[in-house]
């Protein structure tokens, strides 16, 4: 420290030390993408290229990778303007499937929007909706055998809504509350539910992709039946993670379908910040000599024809699919994100490829399998179950009540047993407990 | 000690159809320092086979063959080339039980070579166990001989925890004194070189009495074992040496009992100085025994700084560091 200046002092500002321009040469330039859109802009979006519902035919499920390359440039899309189901990828189901998987989505986008006003209303802490991006789990769900295991993002609980796990096992997972079966240990919406094929959801971003990819291997190696399927978001597909999966399910043909849901925003960063503006996330596939698919996240026909080709591919031992799902997050990130602060507003409605729910109820009222009145009641059930659903769950409790699991479970699972330091770190919780209240008891359940 | 673990692998994959060894060079090959020698011959290519280089990808795999239902054992090459697998072994291996409440659970064992005195340069020499000893979850295993390895080894698979289990590479061939100039010697005239057939485990969470004394204990682990034998003999001190053989969890009755009974306490480890295991040591002593104490524990580490080439010996916390420490503690 010289003498002039005390410890602390602001030094100035700091002269550049590297870089000259040198010779003739031009100045290099560093590229920094910028979305197209930013609050306040008009939007428009006549620049994406959107193929024609029926444009792609359909290579044999055990092709090579190197065949699928065209479907990793083009876009997937069975629903066509006329909310037909045109074209070689259309999956073919019959009106009660296509009404069960309507029903779904349905009930996921009337369960994310009672779970995002109990966050307003100060019942848990936290919540992410899937608006706009139903049919990607829904239809990947019905797609897939019950038993194939799922390695979920924090955006698929459409996936377990599919599998008919129930609404109010989910709410006391929000809740956090006494009977949370994860303890109130996670943040809400981070489920678990081994018996539902459902992989415990993580906060860290794409760790569960090369999960995925070993336990398909797992599953390989006992020459089991089952496949593994895992979603991230394209803004996660920079992971390293990615790179990790995507290597090894190459190398060990892995029979594992991952998706990546590029929805155009991870947060407040667009696509292009996960280079999306240099290639699509399905041209990623084949340079790993991995099949890709790039469809229409949208059409939820498009999306069940897609797994249903990548799952049978893994089921014949022909090799693992990367699968970009093209959609548009419509609502914020998380109930911690206020959109209108980076992105224009217009997005959503300008937004190319639609609704998912809305395109699958025109298609069915287009077969005169379905109407507004039945879709109307429809809706006010599932509301309604979704209410009575909630109030059964805030029995147990919602955050900070004081109804949550018993304080010793704190310190359980860290490991199988518990170990000396964390026996005498429970008994001091319990400790400083009963110092703020002398009188307190732990409830009994 | 290769051969211990060798043996110890041979023996898990035969008794259990679920335990697949897998990573970088353990397959063909059978590793680049042998430990896996003869097991893809002997289990196939399904149980033991090669990985991309890639420990993100192999700890990750390892994860989600874990909640299949396999016990798989993936090793990185060296423990300084772990850090790749870090995100996965700390966010995900070491909480899926917590974070799922046992829905899923991470049954991996992960072998690593660790430790220098191999003029292996700052990338074939590191001791990062105090990365892993922080993280909740994780349980952290080193043995010091061949009959540890096994029997630790067998347990750390068996462990339905994740695993970290670092091999001190310096002793895989013998016991190593801290005389860099003496000739190596093998494991074959050492007690701790005589390693039983068949099988047998042992406990995790319990330390092995070296050497019973009166003057005072030494906590250390590893290669460091031999050394501070070896240092504490010449001197001729009658030191209560106790090889911690698992840092987490930890062996504390033995600690405790070892220390209230000597009143004086050495911590040795090759690791760098700061926030290293043995600050924990130091802090669990002063805590626990601080009436028993007769004098300021004394830590003897590696120094702060990457691990040197041309200066190994100097950067080793030898026999002059250990014998200062020693000093200081016997003049009290």
């Amino acid at each position: 420290m010289t003498a002039d200046k005390p410890d602390g002092a602001d030094p100035g500002p700091r002269a550049a030390s590297v870089g000259q321009p040198r010779g003739n040469l031009p100045p290099l330039e560093l590229y920094v993408p910028e979305p197209r859109y930013r609050p306040g802009d008009a939007v428009d979006y006549s620049h994406l290229e959107i193929p024609e519902a029926g444009a792609h035919s359909r290579p044999d499920e055990t092709c090579p990778p190197v065949e699928t390359r065209p479907l990793c440039d083009g876009l997937v899309r069975v629903l066509d303007e006329e909310n037909r189901a045109v074209g070689a990828w259309d999956p073919g189901l019959d009106p009660d499937t296509l009404r069960r998987m309507l029903r779904v989505m349905a009930l996921t986008r009337a369960f994310d929007d009672r779970m995002y006003r109990g966050q307003r209303q100060g019942k848990t802490s936290f919540y992410m909706k899937c608006t706009g991006e139903e049919a990607i789990s829904v239809a990947s769900a019905f797609a897939l055998a019950d038993d194939d295991m799922v390695f979920p993002s924090y955006r698929q609980q459409g996936v377990l809504i599919a599998r008919g796990y129930p609404l109010v096992e989910m709410i006391n997972q929000i809740y956090s509350n006494r009977a949370d079966r994860l303890k109130g240990r996670q943040l809400p919406i981070m489920y678990s539910a081994k018996d539902h094929g459902f992989f415990s959801i993580s906060g860290n971003l794409a760790t569960q992709y090369p999960q995925a990819v070993g336990w398909a291997m797992a599953s390989a190696i006992k020459g089991d039946t089952r496949i593994a399927t895992s979603f991230i978001g394209e803004g996660s597909s920079a992971e390293g993670d990615f790179h990790a999966a995507m290597t090894f399910a190459a190398v060990y043909n892995a029979p594992v379908v991952l998706n990546v849901v590029n929805n155009q925003w991870a947060i407040s960063s667009f696509s292009g910040f996960a280079g999306a503006e240099r290639a699509t996330f399905a041209a990623r596939a084949v340079g790993y000599g991995v099949a890709g698919l790039r469809v229409d996240g949208n059409d939820a026909l498009a999306v069940y024809a897609a797994m249903q080709w990548a799952a049978n591919r893994a089921r014949a031992n022909a090799g693992p699919t990367l699968i970009e799902h093209f959609t548009y997050r419509a609502e914020g990130h998380s109930t911690s994100d206020d959109p209108s602060a980076y992105r224009s507003a217009q997005e959503r409605e300008e937004w190319p490829l639609g609704d998912p729910v809305a395109r699958l109820k025109a298609h069915l009222v287009a077969l005169g399998e379905w109407d507004d009145e039945r879709h109307a009641a429809m809706d006010l059930e599932l509301a309604e179950q979704v209410k009575k659903a909630t109030k059964e769950a805030e029995k147990n409790g919602i955050l900070g009540h004081g109804l949550h699991h018993p304080f010793h479970t704190m310190f359980e699972d860290v490991f199988e047993d518990l170990p000396w330091h964390l026996e005498e770190q429970a008994e001091q919780a319990i400790r400083e407990r009963r110092t703020k209240w002398p009188n307190w008891k732990e409830f009994s359940e | 000690m290769i051969e211990a673990i060798n043996e110890a692998l041979d023996l898990m994959m035969a008794r259990d159809p679920d335990v697949i060894v897998m990573g970088e060079d353990v397959g063909y090959f059978g590793g680049v320092f042998r430990a896996t020698a003869g097991l893809q011959n002997k289990y196939g290519k399904n149980r033991v086979f090669d990985t991309p280089i890639n420990e993100c990808g192999i700890i990750g795999a390892a994860v989600g063959m874990a909640a299949y239902g396999l016990r798989p054992v993936p090793e990185i090459q060296f423990a300084d080339y772990i850090y790749p697998g870090l995100d996965q072994l700390i966010s995900e291996a070491a909480r899926m039980r917590y974070r799922s409440a046992g829905d899923f659970t991470a049954p991996l064992t992960v072998r690593s070579p660790f430790g220098g005195g191999i003029f292996g340069g700052q990338t074939h020499s590191q001791s990062p166990e105090a990365l892993f000893t922080h993280v909740a979850g994780l349980k952290t295993v080193i043995p010091s001989t061949p009959h540890d390895a096994k029997g630790l080894l067998i347990a750390a698979i068996e462990d339905d925890d994740p695993v970290i289990f670092f091999e001190p590479k310096r002793i895989y061939n013998g016991p190593f004194g801290g005389d860099y100039d003496a000739p190596s010697k093998t494991w074959k005239t050492h007690p701790g070189g005589k390693v039983p057939e068949g099988y047998y485990h042992i406990p995790l969470g319990k330390a092995r009495m070296v050497r019973e004394g009166s003057a005072m204990t030494v906590l250390v682990y590893g290669t460091m074992v031999h050394v501070a034998e070896a240092v504490l003999a010449a001197k001729g001190i009658d030191a209560e040496i106790i090889d911690l053989r698992t840092l987490v969890p930890l062996d504390i009755e033995a600690i405790e009992t070892s220390v209230e009974k000597t009143g004086k306490c050495l911590v040795i480890h090759e690791a760098t100085r700061t926030s290293g295991f043995g600050a924990e040591l130091v802090s669990l002593v002063q805590e626990r025994c601080f009436y028993h104490l007769e004098a300021p524990v004394e830590r003897v580490t590696g120094f702060d700084t990457p691990y040197p080439h041309s200066l190994e010996w100097a950067y080793f916390p030898g026999p002059v560091r250990i014998g200062e420490a020693i000093d200081r503690l016997m003049s009290e």
